[in-house]
């Protein structure tokens, strides 16, 4: 039977509690040195020691409390010879706290602290001083345990701009003196859209490029759900957390029926519901009950509530457009957006007919954020057929044919106009 | 990628003996520990076999056999379904697990497969019949 005792065995294992325990490492040092940048440093020291000593010694019984313990020695060197250090942590007048914390290591202390810990960990990466792309990249590699590479990766961008990304964040969160806590009051709801917003960023990442050949991508989907449920656990009175897990975990179910055998994409209604994750969806749906029993109608939980109504319906006949359409008219008015006011024009027209999803989709013809995007046409060609405008229609079709970047799609279309040219033309 | 971790019969639990209070603390603890770590999918222990049934299949035939079996080694005795990385960070969780049972217990992680792993047993005629398959559910739905 195998053993993990060679070392390259041991190699891995120390990947995997790295996987386990870098985040909580990491929130906890920063607690202490307030600092995430040198909270990292110090943790990667201890992943180097543990890489260096494990093979001979085998892995330890508390993996996490020994990488903890070298990183607090290595800090307290660091605080010893380092008097640039001591100035900071005067000027930051918490000397005597850390010192006293690095002093006494108390493991017990530290795992009661290590939700919080983790909170702000979140709350920092997430900070709004930083650019989007630096929030994503900080979250992965701090929380998600990914290393620059795999950054990088999954984000197609060269390694060295992911990690330029990455010094340059650490760089402004200590110029800005971001505090290492979580925020409170009013300020709360504000920071927690934001680390809301890099989550999901982040399975839509993963999510809209299932069909490449990268495997990191979809990984990036798993990525996004652990911290979302991470979050959830950690934030469990916070609805709108629950919102996206939900949303998160409904769309991950559809995975398997988005695309056919050829690597086409399958739109939604045209989804084998029989492969859709059914363990997932439950998890979703609960997820949502959660956010909901929490009194939120914040738009994670709308897009989820949408969601669900999809993941309830056994056939594609059965979804409950008039909900749908109620969810939309409410996530407009919350967060108004063009391509929710389209979206909300097709619920419409599923649920009232095509009258009156092209009023809506007329009234979007002057939005600018819409002038390029060919789903417009598509749809408002789709409700002209429903009406034998055909003419009309074609037109419609041609046009969003022209627009899109989709090589299938543009020949459905093109299709679809033809097939409107052979319509007769109604008086 | 996903992991079916199964934890493996002992006597005790084939006797239907119900775990301490301090095991059942100690698993809850553990539970826990996944569920933060955002880990857990799904996980649920089972009734001893004498309460189970097996059908056996033999081309058409089917025989249905009522527990309890004797192999226990080979018996389930509850299962979890984890989410994680590696393989590695599935047997680092696993490792962690307090003892299931008292004395000696067995813990055999296995990994989930996923469409892309059926690879070339996804032949056309596979596809073909399923695509058949779901052909008639679409006419049983008109």
């Amino acid at each position: 039977m195998a053993v993990s005792d060679t070392p390259s065995d041991t190699h891995r294992a120390v990947e995997a509690v790295w996987r386990i325990e870098s985040a909580r490492l990491i929130a906890g040092l920063a607690r202490m040195v307030h600092d995430i940048g040198l909270a990292e440093e110090l943790a990667q020291d201890a992943l180097v020691a543990a890489l260096e000593q494990w093979p001979e010694s085998g892995i330890p019984d508390n993996p996490g409390a020994w990488l903890m313990s070298i990183a607090k020695r290595r800090a307290i060197d660091q605080f010893r010879r380092n008097e640039r250090f001591d100035r900071k942590l005067t000027e930051l007048g918490r000397e005597a706290e850390t010192r006293q914390e690095l002093g006494e290591p108390d493991l017990d202390a530290i795992e009661d602290d290590i939700g919080d810990d983790l909170l702000r960990l979140v709350f920092t990466a997430c900070h709004p001083v930083l650019s989007t792309q630096a929030r994503v990249a900080l979250t992965l590699r701090l929380l998600g345990g990914l290393t620059t590479e795999e950054v990088a990766r999954a984000f197609l961008v060269p390694e060295p701009t992911v990690a330029q990304r990455i010094v340059r964040a650490k760089r402004t969160l200590a110029k800005k003196k971001v505090p290492f806590e979580v925020p409170r009051g009013a300020e709360l709801a504000q920071r927690l859209s934001s680390v809301l917003e890099v989550i999901y960023l982040i399975f839509n990442e993963g999510y809209s490029a299932t069909a490449g050949d990268d495997w990191m991508r979809p990984a990036l989907c798993e990525d996004a759900l652990r911290l979302g449920r991470i979050l959830a656990e950690l934030a469990p009175r916070e609805p709108e957390v629950h919102g996206l897990v939900a949303l998160m975990e409904i769309q991950a179910s559809r995975s398997r029926a988005r695309m056919d055998a050829t690597g086409a994409p399958v739109l939604l209604l045209d989804q084998d519901r029989g492969r859709w994750d059914q363990l997932l969806i439950r998890r979703g749906l609960a997820a949502l009950e959660r956010a909901e029993g929490l009194g939120s109608t914040g738009p994670y939980t709308l897009q989820a509530a949408i969601a669900a109504c999809h993941a309830r319906a056994r056939t594609a006949e059965d979804t409950d457009w008039h909900r749908i359409a109620a969810l939309y008219d409410a996530l407009g008015r919350l967060a108004p957006s063009p391509v929710v006011e389209l979206n909300r024009a097709v619920a419409v027209a599923m649920a009232f007919g095509p009258e009156p999803a092209l009023e809506l989709v007329d009234a979007l013809a002057a939005e600018p954020a819409l002038e390029r995007y060919h789903l417009l046409p598509s749809v408002r060609a789709d409700l002209l057929r429903r009406l034998g405008r055909h003419a009309e229609a074609r037109a419609e079709f041609e046009r969003a044919a022209a627009l899109t970047r989709n090589e299938r799609e543009r020949a459905l279309l093109l299709e679809r106009a033809a097939a409107s040219a052979r319509e007769p033309v109604s008086s | 990628m996903r992991f079916m971790v199964l934890v493996k019969a002992t006597e005790d639990s084939e006797a239907g003996v119900m775990p301490s209070e301090e095991m059942l603390t100690a698993m809850g603890k553990y539970n826990e520990e996944l569920v933060q770590a955002g880990v857990l999918l799904a996980g649920e222990g089972l009734h001893p076999s004498s309460k189970g049934a097996r059908v056996r299949f033999s081309g058409a035939d089917r025989t249905v056999v009522d527990g309890p079996f004797t192999e226990t080694k080979e018996l389930i005795a509850g299962f979890w379904l984890i989410q994680v990385k590696s393989r590695e960070e599935a047997i680092e969780w696993v490792r962690r697990c307090p003892n299931p049972h008292e004395g000696e217990s067995e813990i055999e992680i296995r990994q989930v497969l996923e469409a892309e792993d059926f690879g070339e047993a996804a032949t056309p005629e596979v596809l073909e019949q399923e695509q058949r398959l779901r052909d008639q559910v679409a006419a049983q739905q008109e």
